[in-house]
């Protein structure tokens, strides 16, 4: 159990997909300007990531390793990931169109996302077992949204603040990242 | 071959399951809606008094399906002649549509208009240039402005944003390059 916990917070917070690894950012900038849009697009993520996991594990261990296809790997799961977004988009569309309208161009693009498919990669990198792999997915997606979510909150705040002319807009929210990613390197001192 | 054969039938069950989710998970939508949305101007000025095109099209279309009674929201007559920049065209284009006959006689006739602006007046402000929905209006600040005669839309809001009031609204002027011969009478 204790394992379980560990893995997750390793994952979240001193790993955390975007602040550390620095994978995933255009949503993170693009979606990010309502906390309800940026937790919306943290939940389809995570849907997203935790299946991709579990599936591009499925398909490596049991498909391309034994057969030593290592090769099509990249293609494989960009195929599964390409088939998981398309379920998600379908799945928001019927089950809230408001969700699907403010997330916009931005729900397809979870293919691209480079977080989901790195952390596929990765998995494979560090032969997990099944049930680590998804725990991965899961403690990476849960990081995402956590950052996507504290993002979000403080571009509404800094959207009322007085800002510079010279830095409205974008390069005053590249300015906040690089801030909270500094506050996240805190997290690289926990022992687990 | 192997690698063929593996990546041929993945494609092909995730394209079997994803079809059958589409089925299972499918959207309906009013196909009177689109026609509708296809007909407005698509530049969401907001003069109708809903949020955008797609918000009034599906008014209208609301308004117009059989299911609706009649006796609560806007009739759908006012509705058709709703939409100031489309003018008197659109509103019989609308009603063509949904094949209703209405009173067009308080639309206002003289056709679509756009923003011109007075080169005299006009002192680089660049206000209007920010509240133009279409990115119609050229120009830098303490430069003189000019409307994009494609792509303006009429919707007026520089309008009031302009502090010289050298934003006026006129016929769309008609030059070599936009005029088209006028269509004969019916018989």
């Amino acid at each position: 159990m204790s394992e379980v916990i560990l893995l997750l917070l390793s994952t979240a917070l001193v790993n955390n997909v975007v602040l550390i690894k620095f994978l995933g950012l255009c949503p993170v900038m693009g979606v990010s300007k309502s906390v309800d849009s940026a937790f919306g697009m943290g939940l389809a993520t995570t849907f997203v990531l935790t299946l991709a996991a579990a599936a591009s594990w499925m398909l490596d261990n049991w498909l391309l390793r034994p057969f030593g296809m290592g090769y099509l790997r990249i293609l494989t799961f960009i195929l599964v990931i390409a088939a998981v977004v398309q379920f998600t988009e379908m799945f928001i569309r019927k089950a809230s169109p408001g969700l699907y309208r403010s997330l916009g161009i931005y729900l397809p693009l979870i293919t691209t996302n480079c977080a989901v498919l790195g952390v596929a990669l990765l998995n494979v990198e560090q032969r997990f077992s099944l049930f680590k792999s998804l725990l991965y997915g899961f403690g990476s997606a849960l990081g995402f949204t956590l950052v996507l979510v504290i993002f979000a909150g403080l571009r509404e705040r800094v959207a009322l603040a007085q800002v510079p002319a010279a830095f409205a807009g974008a390069p005053i929210a590249l300015v906040t990242i690089s801030l909270l990613a500094l506050a996240f390197m805190g997290f690289s001192g926990l022992n687990v | 071959m192997i690698a063929i054969l593996s990546l041929t039938l993945l494609g092909a069950v995730l394209g079997v399951i994803l079809g059958i989710a589409n089925r299972l998970l499918k959207v309906e939508s009013d196909p009177l809606e689109e026609e509708l949305l296809a007909v407005l101007p698509g530049s969401n000025c907001g003069q109708c008094g809903f949020a955008g095109c797609a918000a009034a099209a599906t008014a209208i279309a609301t308004a117009a399906s059989p299911t609706c009674c009649s006796s609560e929201g806007t009739p759908l007559a006012t509705l058709v002649t709703c939409c100031p920049p489309g003018g008197k065209a659109l509103a019989a284009t609308l009603a063509g549509k949904l094949g209703i006959t209405v009173d067009l006689s308080g639309v206002a006739a003289e056709g679509p208009r756009i923003a011109i602006v007075a080169e005299e007046l006009c002192i680089g402000c660049c206000r209007c240039s920010k509240v133009c929905p279409t990115d119609a209006i050229l120009g830098a600040s303490r430069q003189i402005h000019n409307v994009l005669r494609e792509a303006c839309t009429g919707c007026e809001n520089c309008v009031d944003s302009c502090p010289t009031e050298a934003l006026v609204m006129r016929p769309v002027p008609i030059t070599l390059q936009h005029w088209v011969m006028p269509r004969p009478l019916a018989a």
